[in-house]
């Protein structure tokens, strides 16, 4: 297979005639400590494309990551305004939100009602939590403590750890896609149900596995979240499980389940970070900023169901002949 | 029993319950709220209670439901109408549902004016506004232009590009702009009250325009957003981001310098005029189109064709008074 023909190296390859339109019009944009700052504003929206992928591979969607990003988010806040230490909220929010996510996967895998539905219900549920615990208040900067707001700004290596906490989690699910059992399992469960319970997968149980990871990586979003932009309040994130769901389309993951890799995710999320990033900065009207974000989106899903079917094998060629 | 004495007992009556009225010292203002214990209406509280001490003959009932419902404020307002106070200055959780009740009020002759959260115009004598759209437009550009000596680019982050309050609020604030020459207005951006849109945006007017000197946001999202862009990129002392947000929100962005001053109504000075009004109106000013009304140290009220006013210009925090009023709203 040549290399043009990955789906993935296109991709990357339209993010970088996308950059080198951008840079046309400002070339500043190019430079590397922008484009480092690009790929840590992109950061959480990788972390969360990633989690949706994953129950994307398995015939579901999490329609819940944002409302789950911001409950953990306020969670994280009203923590560290307790006093509590950074290690033991990072924990707390990472535990809260895979517990979140085993709530739409038990219902899911128990009750068997599509994700859809289960997702949109605990979307609502979800946001509403943030009301009750906080009557509706803010957590602001100077509520909060310097070092919670501090670890994702501080610069190691020359890049943040916001950026470096992205970087790890795209290594670590490559590994655990690619190279585990239940990695695999999750691509067999979306790919075909059916031959995957042959095979000894419990499909459901492998769901609700996927919305558990997809939980605890909004969970960690969150409090990324939240310390990034020095603020908590019920609204935050609104919208922003359409962006995860668009980076992962964009990224080539079906949304039929059963193919899709990390690499993809993490490219359609950086593609739509960088228009996020350049829009401003090109001074396109904000009245086309949206018809342009939706556009690429469209152009992706169609670029996919034209180049994405693979043909079927034939695997009994004389039987067939005769 | 003859009519006669029927007649008299009434009298008799009737004289007890004028003579009741002409000895109460006091005149009973109700300041009613749209729920107790929400820092805002508590403060306004406190400047009601400042306007009595000015006054002298003046008791302050300070009261509201315990969560903010039309209903509740309607049980409220029937007991006052049963305690027979003077005036009732309220900040309707609803414009329609409490004006029966007010209307009510107004039939025993009781001093109806609403302030903050408007009453629909049949239920109440006038209407005292915060401030107005045209006195925002133009202390959001005074602001930026105080600190930046008058000089410079300046560039507006919004709400959405459809948000009402905040298109009119820059529609007035660019009117006044010829008024300020060397204060050049370069973009209008909108962060649509999302905080990471908000800060993109903000970055993206620092990377745009390297001159830029003042940030104006008039929304709570956006300011906060842009003060925290501004704090990240390292140009606090470069860059003031300024315009509309809340003392309890904004603190931090005022002590680390990233907003050296910002505006929203003041409270106690709304509490202070809607006290000032309701005496002024028992005392017998006439609440009619083009009158004016004094409001004490603030001024006068100044009504238009629908019985409102605008109290004044917004307030105007920075480091001075931020420690006081950061618990308060």
């Amino acid at each position: 297979m040549s290399l043009l023909k990955s789906r993935e190296a296109l991709l990357a390859l339209a993010i970088l005639l996308l950059i080198g339109v951008v840079a046309a019009r400002f070339p500043a944009f190019v430079r590397p400590a922008n484009l480092a700052n690009v790929l840590n504003d992109t950061s959480p929206l990788i972390i969360l494309a990633i989690g949706q992928m994953i129950v994307i591979l398995t015939k579901c969607i999490d329609l819940s990551v944002a409302a789950n990003l911001a409950l953990c988010g306020m969670v994280a806040a009203l923590m560290n305004g307790a006093g509590v230490p950074l290690p033991l909220i990072l924990m707390g929010v990472v535990a809260l939100g895979a517990g979140l996510g085993a709530v739409n996967g038990v219902l899911v895998w128990k009750l068997g009602i599509p994700s859809i539905v289960v997702t949109l219900g605990t979307m609502t549920i979800f946001r509403g939590t943030i009301f009750l615990i906080t009557d509706g208040k803010w957590v602001n900067a100077h509520q909060m403590s310097d070092g919670f707001k501090a670890l994702p700004r501080t610069v190691l290596l020359g890049l943040p750890v916001m950026s470096w906490m992205a970087i790890a989690l795209i290594i670590l699910f490559t590994v655990v896609l690619t190279r585990t059992a239940l990695g695999r399992s999750f691509y067999a469960v979306g790919g075909n149900p059916h031959a995957a319970v042959y095979a000894g997968i419990n499909v459901g149980r492998t769901q609700f596995s996927a919305f558990v990871i997809s939980g605890a990586l909004a969970g960690l979003a969150g409090y990324l979240w939240v310390a990034r932009y020095a603020v908590a309040y019920v609204d935050i994130a609104g919208g922003f499980e359409l962006d995860v769901v668009a980076a992962c389309v964009i990224g080539g993951v079906a949304i039929a389940g059963g193919a899709g890799t990390v690499a993809g995710a993490v490219l359609g999320a950086l593609f739509l970070g960088v228009i996020k990033n350049a829009l401003p900065v090109v001074g396109i009207s904000p009245f086309w900023q949206m018809a342009i974000s939706g556009a690429a989106i469209v152009l992706a899903v169609t670029f996919n169901a034209t180049q994405a079917r693979a043909p079927g094998r034939i695997i009994l060629k004389s039987a067939e002949a005769r | 029993m003859g009519i006669l004495k029927k007649a008299l007992t009434t009298a008799a009556i009737a004289t007890v319950l004028m003579a009741q009225t002409a000895a109460a010292e006091n005149v009973k203002i109700a300041l009613v709220v749209k729920a107790l214990g929400i820092g805002f209406f508590e403060a306004a509280a406190k400047g009601a209670e400042e306007a009595a001490a000015e006054l002298g003959d003046v008791e302050i009932i300070y009261t509201g439901p315990t969560s903010t419902t039309a209903e509740g404020q309607i049980e409220v307002i029937n007991a006052l109408i049963a305690q027979g106070v003077n005036a009732i200055a309220i900040s309707a959780n609803d414009p329609d549902a409490v004006a029966p009740a007010l209307q009510r009020a107004m039939d025993r002759g009781i001093t109806v004016i609403s302030w903050d959260s408007g009453v629909a115009k049949e239920g109440r004598q006038l209407h005292l506004n915060p401030s107005s759209s045209a006195l925002i437009g133009n202390t959001i550009i005074k602001l930026a232009a105080d600190h930046i000596d008058g000089t410079g680019d300046v560039a507006i982050l919004s709400a959405t590009s459809t948000s009402t309050n905040q298109n009119i609020w820059i529609e007035e604030a660019k009117k006044v702009l010829p008024n300020y020459p060397n204060v050049n207005l370069v973009a209008t951006v909108y962060g649509d009250d999302l905080a990471d849109k908000s800060y993109r945006e903000a970055q993206g007017l620092m990377a745009t325009y390297p001159n830029l000197k003042a940030i104006i946001a008039p929304t709570t999202v956006g300011i906060l957003a842009a003060s925290q862009a501004v704090t990240d990129a390292g140009k606090i002392g470069e860059i003031n981001v300024t315009g509309l947000g809340l003392p309890s929100e904004m603190a931090g962005a005022v002590e680390s310098g990233a907003t050296i001053s910002f505006a929203i109504w003041n409270p106690i000075d709304l509490g202070y005029a809607a006290t000032m009004l309701s005496y002024n109106l028992i005392k017998g000013a006439e609440a009619a189109p083009g009158a004016s009304i004094p409001m004490g140290r603030i001024g006068a009220a100044t009504l238009d064709e629908n019985n409102e006013a605008a109290m004044s210009d917004p307030f105007t925090y920075d480091k001075s008074n931020i420690e006081a009023f950061k618990s308060i709203f």
